[in-house]
């Protein structure tokens, strides 16, 4: 019995004097952490997409907090992270308009024309190498799914043999963008909801024979634009998000559907 | 002597490897060899625990169990020298080698409860090993679990771009693997 104590009492002992070594080095090594590293951890997005150019949220924070990265860095967290993160840091944040990732294609089953039937490994960089890809446009969403793969939100599905982005889960970290091996995928503003979903550059005639949504360059958007925001070049529209006002007369004109307007109540055009 | 601590060396790292012939500290050799770079950070962590837990598991055996004759509360005592050691190395290493303290990262807290490290000190003991033998012996079946670990995260590395028969993916291949260079190691044996 007596052992029994002992040997408790004895390793309580040890216990207790290991204990307060402890104790006593907590504070003698105490490091002072910035606690804003912490609370600005806590506002990105946290899915270390690598978008901001610091190694991962971490590497972020460190950054932000030192001054080296700027407090809307995190393009996931957007506008209401970058909101709170300014708090922290005591900063005004600059107004800048939410981007979503768009894909600049219609060519679903049925629309653009398909070379031949695919059958192997899922990957779009796979197929594009593979006699020009399985759609005769050379540049059109393959729709494999390699945008989806490296999407960190699950903001892409496949609909209709083309990419489908939920803007409302997309967080404009632009992985999509880098690994479309066609450049479909682009980062447009929020608001732009009038959207030119072709970037086929080959002449009007190759255009509409491998695709009926194609844009062949036509230049019907341009002539009605007044605001000048829409360009042609390269065989195919673009429209400046700086210009345009959304009213979406191009997309009226459009011969081909290439044009969308996600807001088509037509809004009355303002003379300037 | 330098001839001892040499055939020492190799008996600790090839002949008597903590992993390949005594099956000690399996689980970090198994979980954080995926990749050669965070293996040799865990083999490194590991290497430097080791080395001070045999010093200082020498020196609670020797001069507080021996003495008042708690010899059979070794186990329970060396737990709660490791534990505390490594909590005051985090701490120190926090404060004067963040470096250090942020390469080996989460490893340090984890080898905690490495059985290896635990190993170490009760096998020191069971050979009656003076404090400096003590010591070398945990550096170098240190330097052992690093070779092991390295190793086998260079062959898992390979594993994970060949041709492995579906029901043998993952955890499978990796413990054939590990047995397989385990009898490799075997072929040490006899060498000291």
């Amino acid at each position: 019995m007596s052992t029994i104590l002992f040997a408790v009492i004895m390793l309580g002992a040890i216990g207790v004097i290991f204990g307060l070594v402890l104790t006593f080095a907590s504070k003698k090594f105490h490091v002072d952490v910035d606690e804003r590293v912490e609370k600005v951890r806590a506002c990105v997005a946290g899915a270390n997409c690598g978008a901001c150019g610091f190694p991962g949220c971490d590497g972020f924070a460190a950054a932000v907090v030192e001054g080296k990265a700027p407090v809307n860095g995190c393009k996931p967290a957007g506008a209401d992270g970058a909101a709170k993160i300014a708090a922290i840091m005591g900063q005004e944040v600059s107004d800048e308009e939410r981007m979503v990732a768009r894909v600049l294609c219609q060519g679903m089953k049925g629309v653009a024309k398909e070379r031949y039937v695919y059958d192997g490994y899922k990957s779009c960089a796979t197929a594009a190498g593979i006699a020009g890809g399985p759609k005769d446009c050379r540049f059109a969403c393959i729709g494999l799914g390699d945008c989806m793969d490296h999407c960190a939100f699950g903001a892409i599905s496949m609909k209709d043999g083309i990419a489908s982005i939920d803007e409302d889960k997309c967080a404009a970290c632009g992985a999509c963008v880098e690994h479309c091996p066609r450049g479909a995928i682009k980062l447009l503003p929020i608001s732009q909801s009038v959207i030119v979903r072709c970037r086929n550059s080959d002449i009007a005639r190759v255009a509409r024979a491998v695709c009926s949504d194609a844009c062949i360059g036509c230049k019907r958007c341009m002539k009605e634009c007044q605001y000048e925001a829409i360009t042609v070049e390269n065989g195919f529209a673009r429209i400046d998000p700086a210009k345009c006002t959304r009213c979406g007369a191009c997309a009226a004109v459009c011969p081909c559907n290439a044009i969308t307007n996600a807001n088509p109540v037509p809004v009355e055009p303002v003379m300037q | 002597m330098t001839m001892n601590v040499l055939l020492f060396l190799v008996s600790c790292v090839l002949t008597n490897n903590y992993i390949f012939s005594k099956f000690l500290g399996c689980c970090p050799f198994l979980g954080v060899s995926s990749k050669v770079s965070t293996a040799a950070s865990m083999g490194l962590a590991v290497t430097f625990v080791m080395t001070i837990a045999s010093l200082f598991a020498y020196m609670v055996n020797a001069w507080v169990l021996v003495p008042l004759h708690l010899e059979f509360m070794q186990t329970i005592a060396f737990i709660l020298v490791i534990a505390s050691l490594v909590q005051f190395v985090e701490m120190f290493l926090k404060k004067s080698m963040p470096a250090i303290y942020s390469a080996l990262g989460i490893y340090l807290p984890l080898i905690t409860t490495n059985c290896a490290v635990l190993g170490v000190a009760t096998l020191n003991v069971n050979n009656a090993y003076g404090m400096l033998q003590s010591v070398l012996n945990g550096t170098f079946s240190a330097l052992g679990f690093l070779l092991a670990i390295v190793l086998m995260a260079g062959v898992r590395e390979r594993l994970e771009t060949s041709k492995i028969p579906e029901c043998m993916k993952g955890f499978p291949i990796s413990l054939i693997s590990a047995g397989l260079m385990a009898i490799a190691f075997l072929g040490f044996s006899g060498m000291v």
